[in-house]
């Protein structure tokens, strides 16, 4: 019998390969039903940013971070939600000298485990739904924030990382509707 | 736009042990993402069914690959009865943590088999409307499963049923029968 099978069975856990081929699966549809890679990059992003808006709640329950008194603080906790949902340590940095955007360095990227781009979908943006699910998050907690990426190992880059840039706090946000 | 750039092929990584693990809200939320996807997309709850399905049979193809590298050490299966006990322990195993509940025979027809869990994983976070309480979006784990017959040479069709929590429902082409009684009378 294989090792894994003496896994212990954490209720709270899913196998990460169940989670990487469902995503992809996920990914290969869009493809199929868009036949555009631009809009299936917006529409990866837009599925991030509905899971981002639910998951915050979880994260606020769960790991009660307390306020974000700045936007470093901010990075921290995504630093920390990366680590409680996708089990990755991403590193924070490239600050800019305002202190208003940094880099959230993902190695390795537990959604592209088994991935490899063909030479079509050179501008696929594969993991899009992650920055989505940046910008859903903070939203929610009344920050709007872009978020995308700039670098992806899947294209050949030495690492893949996100850019997230502060835009504004949200004063008053009415809820968002669901899109 | 890469011109330059050597991408390493994904083959030259080592195999994925299977050990992580990510958390199951964040899968919650993807699967729940999925079902809204697909249901935005269907006139029906027999078409939302089948594109649960179709996603799922991405993710059982990929699995036999995976599994039968790295579990099976190469070796295929070819009786009826081991595929169906790989599917309920190997695969699930990898899968969902733990094997399935139950397997059963249909009494009347040897070409339908049952595989029987009481709560899918997949099914945990969904409340399913009451005017349409046939939806049952283990249709996606249907999918897997039936992904996986077919790849491994047993094709069938496989359908998930509310029965006893979530009954699957196997069944198979009549070749495959016909075979296995075949590969028994050696």
């Amino acid at each position: 019998m294989s090792r894994q099978n003496l896994r212990a069975i954490d209720p709270k856990k899913v196998s990460g390969e169940l989670f990487t081929l469902t995503y992809g699966s996920l990914v290969a549809q869009l493809l199929k039903d868009y036949e555009n890679v631009e809009e299936v990059n917006r529409q990866l992003e837009r599925i991030g940013y509905n899971i981002g808006m639910r998951l915050i709640e979880d994260f606020l329950a769960r790991a009660n971070p307390g306020r974000c008194y700045d936007f470093r603080d901010t990075a921290d906790k995504i630093q920390q939600a990366f680590k409680l949902y996708l089990g990755v340590s991403p590193s924070i940095g490239s600050w800019s000298p305002g202190g208003d955007e940094f880099s959230v360095v993902l190695d390795p990227n537990p959604l592209t485990e088994f991935v490899e781009l063909p030479d079509h979908l050179q501008n696929l943006r594969y993991s899009n739904v992650l920055p989505g699910v940046i910008r859903g998050a903070a939203e929610m907690v009344q920050i709007e924030v872009l978020a995308s990426f700039i670098a992806d190992s899947l294209k050949g880059d030495n690492i893949t990382e996100i850019r997230v840039k502060f835009v504004k706090r949200l004063e008053d946000a009415v809820p968002a509707g669901e899109d | 736009m890469n011109i330059g750039k050597q991408r390493p092929s994904i083959l030259d990584k080592s195999l994925s042990r299977g050990k992580t693990e990510v958390s199951l809200t964040a899968y919650a939320l993807l699967f729940s993402e999925m079902v809204q996807y697909s249901h935005n997309r269907v006139n029906s709850v027999n078409e939302l069914h089948n594109k649960l399905s179709e996603l799922g049979q991405r993710v059982g193809i990929r699995m036999v690959e995976l599994l039968f590298v790295r579990e099976k050490n190469y070796k295929r299966e070819t009786k009826l009865l081991n595929i169906l006990l790989f599917i309920k322990v190997t695969l699930w195993k990898s899968l969902f943590g733990k094997e399935a509940e139950k397997l059963d025979r249909a009494t009347d027809d040897e070409r339908i088999y049952y595989l029987i869990e009481k709560e899918p994983l997949v099914n945990r976070f969904i409340s399913v409307p009451r005017d349409k309480s046939s939806i049952n979006c283990a249709a996606f784990v249907a999918g897997i499963v039936e992904a996986v017959l077919n790849a491994t040479g047993f094709p069938a069709k496989v359908t998930a049923l509310w029965h006893k929590g979530t009954t699957y429902m196997i069944k198979f082409d009549e070749s495959v029968i016909a075979r296995d009684k075949q590969l028994d009378g050696r």
